[in-house]
């Protein structure tokens, strides 16, 4: 069982996906129970992963390997290593949720908006455990197919605009990564990823291939300044499909960074850290203040997203600084570490202020701030959780949102101080954007009748809250069985750092 | 005996159960439940802080230091969570939940028919755990935890009535002001692993030393000591949360919370966490002078500036807001004459007496029915004699006299900056003795307006059921209890006559005032037998006798407490000494002042008020500080977030990159489209001119 485990928890979802499609239109009660019986099967079939995993070594385990296109050299090869099993967790979890929080509100084609979503969890599984960079470039592409259907059939009013923005914008960087990835194999003859970690490049061979995957990824992150699809995306994108989104497909981005950029171009990456460093920090303080500015609660949220973010990429990008002008292999690893808690933490708390904004877009049909006013006179539970989720967003200490970022931004004082002093203007902005919103929206008196018509959250919205909230609160006051997940795979990435194929 | 991890849990945790319980079950529990819980979870911890300090002190145990679990390990940095427990710590902690337990009792009495009861009592709780993580933590770490988790707290209680539209937009200034603190605070803590390879404080302390020679280089090529970076880095931090100049514009704002949070936290505790970190940091400021001195300039700036202030103020909970900011001055003065003891020492007497005269402000306002506007005040000692005379101790020992508390720890302080060398301790001289005025002047003009004179209020009798069914009578100046706390809407400060409440005409009483019930009284007397006593019989120890042991490190050379201490010879000789001292005489003529002004003569200081208009002036309007900051933060702040938007994101980005790749790709295509015309001769022409241009080129290259 344990050798198949991770191609169940890719296939079980996406066969899954099939009888709640059968169950048809018509019953959508069975569509829903079925899929919630799935995605928790995926669920349990994940902490089985957890289980088995052995954190100590940090290596690449539980794979499988079987030839899949055997004249190109294509492999059907899977394994997954701390970081990988964290992110397989985060997916499995978001998925129940974001079931659950569809329950009543997708009315309209519930089978395919479930199919979908569980298709959708079995892809982004795949990505994040396929060691064949062919195959996962397969499941990098396939995983548009379900949200371009989610966004552009239950989207909101300008859902073809942005479904087509979203799709070109991530179609076109991914094309870039496709080249390169043709271009390895040229040299290589395989796609087996830790083959091509060793393969020699020369800088110049690996400053192209470095932009053709920064191109793929940045735009997944997404990273200043190709981020402006995100805001539409999200905007448009059901409750559901923004949760997702946030929480897990950002972070395929961060992870491309970690499974091609740093060991395949080492090199490259060292050379354009400064570059990627200022992205990342113009993504903390410039786009912190275009979020200062929304209007709308979900572009706010998406733009701090964005922000977040930043701190991913700065913790993988300042690693190579670290290691390789510092040669500081702890603050390295602090760094990257940083960036993967981040990378966790974000995905529970982005999905929950979005899901947070979804409960009061259902009974108010409207995302603008300025619609709202004094909510926790008449929804004081649901005050209870947006306070805390907008805390953990400010990165509040106790909260998931502040281990990440105390992380990188410690790392970041150890490589320049003028980095840690740009990265911890997040403390400042983060608090002033969010917290003002929070002002808003949920202070104050009732300021219309369709806010004082509103009702509280019920089991079924309490239970997603609550649900985040445990996550946020258990790895903000003990990170540790998270960070412990992961340490010993960080550790191997640090070492790959230092490792120079010039 | 050695002290228990367990107990030093307990005292952590119980509160924060209380909190859980109230917060969370608050209405199955019901009222008396929730007020119930959370007493006893602080009473179980303030019964164990006194125990642990009274085993530390009569040397029955150790100091502690240990941790507790593993916060996060990340290849070789530990990160722990843990308690660090001497008698800095220990008096911390009594303090602390001493004068919490005191505001949880006031509380019953204060908020009897607030509707958020339940979640008040939880926020006061869940706020002791906070500080108490504080105060106990054994590294950096936690000290961040604690110092975030206070401002959290700090920000729900500022805005407990979250209908008042003053009491959100405080909430959120202190908020965000205090993240410029920690803003500093926190690239502070990661210069500390930096230079020091560690977050735990022993460590860290130990390690000091190594701080010396090393330097950072931040702007062109200039190096700064690294012991001054991590200085300033973390008393920003400090002045974010004890509200130093220019981060001080949060604390009288946050006077829009319920008075007892005013006493607890804006008084008495949080705020002189920025105190304590300091003192407790000890070991790595007396590494830099320049950081010291640093302090020094800021603490006496905000001890005699933001005292000026509360000379001006009407709003009775304002003065003492505005005192407190001054004598967090005086203590941060102290901090920066290296005479931490001095600053802990005042820490101690003023969370006694400033928590005193707090609650005896809302004592004076559920008295007045919810005015707070001393202008319409006075003569109030014959209703309220307990509160009176509970209010005279504090101001005394406010105002430094001998024998009281204020005075034994202020007197120091002054003496301390004498002896200092230190550059910047002239001013300093300068400004806190010049305060000692200042603050007898506020101080004594308080009691006056409130207590004494002719009664400026008349009562007009009640009509329909009772002032609890008239929530708006109920009302100015921002302070609300019996009624529904929506009503409130209109009180910034009861000195800005336009905001007043149209439905309420000041100066007029439903009833007659009358003394507060026992559980508000209760806790001002209890308040003030240390306002009077603590001062007589710690002084001794605490300043001279190397009490804190090794808690607080200070170097030989800058030691003035330790000069000081050889003109000590007990706090009888020192009171009586004081008497002939500048600072006493200061404070005498101040009394005078205040007592000629606002007793004998009240139209002197209409007329005093028009003579130096230009002066009342910027002093009324707090050196316009507010308005500067919100101009440039806070809106400009929200401009330039709409210019980054609107230019960058959709004007350059959308506009230009991506709408405009796209309309270029189909201009071109379109340009294309038009090629195929279908018209046979078009087609011909085109490869005919095709055929010249490769023949002509060819022959062209060919010839070259």
């Amino acid at each position: 069982m344990s050798n198949h485990l991770l191609s169940l928890l890719i296939w079980l979802p996406i066969l899954g996906a099939v009888p709640v499609l059968l169950a048809g239109g018509q019953r959508p009660n069975a569509a829903r129970w079925i899929s919630l019986l799935v995605a928790v099967a995926t669920f349990a079939a994940s902490l089985a992963l957890v289980h088995v995993y052995d954190p100590s070594t940090g290596t690449m385990q539980v794979g499988e390997n079987l030839n899949w296109i055997a004249s190109v050299g294509i492999h059907y090869s899977l394994a997954v290593d701390g970081i990988s099993v964290a992110l397989i967790a985060l997916t499995s979890f978001t998925t129940i949720l974001v079931i659950v929080g569809a329950w009543e509100v997708i009315a309209v084609r519930t089978h395919q908006y479930m199919a979908a979503m569980l298709v959708l969890e079995g892809l982004m599984v795949g990505v994040f455990c396929a060691t064949d960079a062919l195959l996962f470039y397969v499941f990098f592409e396939a995983m548009l197919i379900p949200m371009f259907i989610i966004i552009g059939i239950w989207g909101g009013p300008r859902r073809v605009y942005a479904t087509l923005k979203f799709f070109i914008y991530t179609f076109f960087g991914s094309i870039f990564m496709l080249v390169g990835l043709i271009y390895l194999y040229s040299k290589a003859h395989t796609f087996d990823i830790a083959t091509l970690a060793h393969l020699p490049l020369s800088m110049t061979e690996q400053s192209w291939l470095f932009f053709a995957f920064l191109l793929g990824f940045a735009i997944k992150v997404p990273m200043v300044p190709v981020h402006t699809w995100l805001p539409d995306a999200h905007v448009e994108a059901p409750t559901g499909g923004s949760v997702v989104l946030a929480a897990v497909m950002l972070k395929i981005g961060g992870y491309g960074f970690l499974r091609f950029s740093l060991p395949i171009v080492p090199d490259a990456s060292e050379h354009f850290a400064p570059l990627v460093i200022v992205l990342s920090l113009i993504a903390v303080v410039y786009i912190g203040y275009v979020a200062l500015a929304q209007e709308d609660m979900k572009k706010l949220v998406a733009y701090s997203s964005i922000a977040h973010m930043g701190f991913v990429t700065l913790g993988i990008f300042i690693a190579f600084m670290l290691v390789r002008e510092h040669n500081n292999v702890q603050a390295a690893h602090l760094g990257m570490q940083g960036a993967m808690i981040q990378m966790i933490s974000h995905g529970f708390i982005s999905g929950a202020m979005f899901t947070c904004i979804g409960v009061l877009y259902d009974r108010m049909h409207t995302r603008q701030i300025k619609d709202y006013g004094g909510v926790i006179n008449v929804m004081p539970w649901f005050g209870l959780f947006y306070v805390l989720f907008a805390m953990a967003n400010s990165g509040l200490p106790g909260t998931s949102g502040f281990v990440g970022e105390f992380m990188v931004i410690l790392a970041a004082f150890q490589a320049n101080p003028w980095i840690a002093l740009f990265a911890a203007f997040t403390l400042i902005i983060g608090a002033a954007y969010t917290l003002w919103m929070v002002k808003r929206v949920l202070w104050g008196e009732v300021t219309n009748h369709h806010v004082a018509e509103m009702k509280d959250i019920n089991a079924r919205e309490t239970f997603v809250l609550a649900a985040f909230a445990a996550a946020v609160l258990l790895f903000g006051i003990w990170p540790q069985p998270l960070v412990h997940l992961m340490d010993a795979s960080v550790g191997q990435l640090v070492q790959k750092l230092a490792y120079s194929k010039v | 005996m050695d002290l228990s991890l367990s107990v030093l849990i307990t005292i952590a945790l119980a509160p924060l159960v209380g909190a859980l319980l109230a917060g969370l079950f608050g209405r199955v529990i019901g009222r008396v439940g929730s007020h119930c819980v959370t007493i006893l979870g602080v009473g179980i911890a303030c019964a164990l802080s006194i125990h642990v300090l009274w085993q530390l002190v009569s040397g029955d145990a150790k100091n502690f230091n240990q941790d507790v679990y593993t916060w996060f390990q990340a290849g070789n940095l530990h990160v722990s969570v843990g308690f660090m427990v001497d008698r800095l710590t220990a008096m911390m902690m009594v303090v602390v939940t001493f004068v919490s337990l005191l505001v949880h009792v006031y509380t019953i009495g204060y908020m009897a028919d607030d509707p958020g009861y339940q979640r008040f009592f939880s926020y006061i709780s869940l706020f002791t755990f906070s500080m108490l993580m504080l105060v106990m933590s054994n590294n950096f770490m936690q000290l961040f935890f604690g110092w975030e988790a206070v401002g959290l707290v700090s920000y729900l209680l500022i805005g407990f009535w979250y209908k008042k539209p003053t009491a959100i937009y405080a909430n959120l200034k202190a908020f965000v002001v205090n993240r410029v603190g920690d803003f500093g605070f926190l690239l502070g803590i990661a210069a500390v692993l930096y230079f020091l390879n560690t977050l735990d404080y022993a460590t860290a302390f130990d390690s000091a030393g190594a701080l010396t020679g090393r330097a950072i280089t931040v702007v062109g090529g200039h190096a700064w000591p690294a012991a001054t970076v991590i200085g300033v880095l973390l008393f920003i931090g400090a002045m974010g949360k004890s509200a130093q100049v220019p981060l001080h514009v949060w604390l009288p704002d946050s006077m829009e919370g319920p008075t007892p949070i005013s006493a607890l936290i804006h008084a008495a505790t949080m705020v002189t966490a920025g105190i304590f970190m300091v003192a407790r940091m000890s070991p790595l400021f007396e590494m830099s002078e320049g950081a010291l001195s640093f302090i020094l300039v800021i603490g006496a700036t905000t001890a005699l500036f933001t005292g000026l202030i509360g000379i001006v103020q009407n709003d009775i909970k304002r003065v003492i807001a505005y005192s407190t900011l001054s004598q967090l001055g005086y203590m941060t003065v102290a901090l920066g004459v290296s005479a931490y003891s001095g600053a802990v020492f005042h820490l101690m007497t003023h969370a006694f007496f400033k928590a005193l005269l707090f609650l005896g402000a809302g004592s004076v306002i559920i008295g007045m029915h919810h005015e707070q506007d001393m202008r319409y005040m006075g003569g109030l000692r014959k209703y309220m004699p307990v509160t009176w005379i509970t209010m005279w101790i504090g101001s005394l020992a406010l105002a430094g006299t001998p024998f009281f508390a204020g005075f034994y720890s202020k007197d120091a302080i002054i003496e301390a900056v004498g002896e200092s060398h230190r550059w910047g301790a002239g001013y300093a001289y300068f400004c806190v003795m010049a305060g000692v005025f200042v603050t007898s002047l506020y101080s004594f003009r308080l009691l006056y307006m409130t207590f004494h004179g002719a009664e400026r209020f008349t009562v007009v009798g009640h009509h329909g059921h009772g002032h609890a069914a008239h929530g708006h009578a109920a009302v100015v100046g921002g302070q609300s209890i019996h009624s529904d706390p929506g009503h409130d809407a209109h009180g910034h400060d009861a000195a800005d006559e336009h905001k007043e409440d149209s439905h309420h005409t000041p100066g007029e009483l439903e009833h007659a005032p009358s003394e507060s019930p026992w559980v508000v009284t209760v806790p001002l007397i209890l308040l003030a037998i240390p306002s009077l006593l603590i001062g007589f019989f710690t002084v001794g120890p605490m300043l001279y006798g190397g009490w804190f042991g090794k808690a607080i490190h200070v170097e030989e050379q800058n030691n003035v407490l330790g000069e000081l201490a050889r003109d000590f010879h007990g706090a009888t000789a020192a009171a009586l000494h004081g008497f002939i001292q500048l600072p006493f005489l200061l404070a005498l003529a101040g009394f005078i002042v205040a007592t000629v002004i606002y007793l004998f003569k009240p139209a002197l200081a209409d007329s005093i008020k028009r003579a130096l208009h230009p002066i009342w002036r910027v002093l009324d309007k707090k050196y316009w500080v507010d308005e500067v900051y919100f101009a440039i933060f806070a809106k400009g702040g929200v401009k330039l977030g709409r210019a980054f938007w609107r230019g960058g994101d959709a004007a350059v980005i959308d506009g230009v990159l991506i709408d405009g790749s796209a309309s270029l790709v189909e201009r071109i295509a379109s340009g294309g489209r038009r090629l195929q015309s279908g018209f046979l001769y078009h087609y011909a022409f085109a490869m005919i001119l095709g055929l010249i241009l490769l023949l002509g080129g060819y022959w062209l290259v060919g010839q070259g």
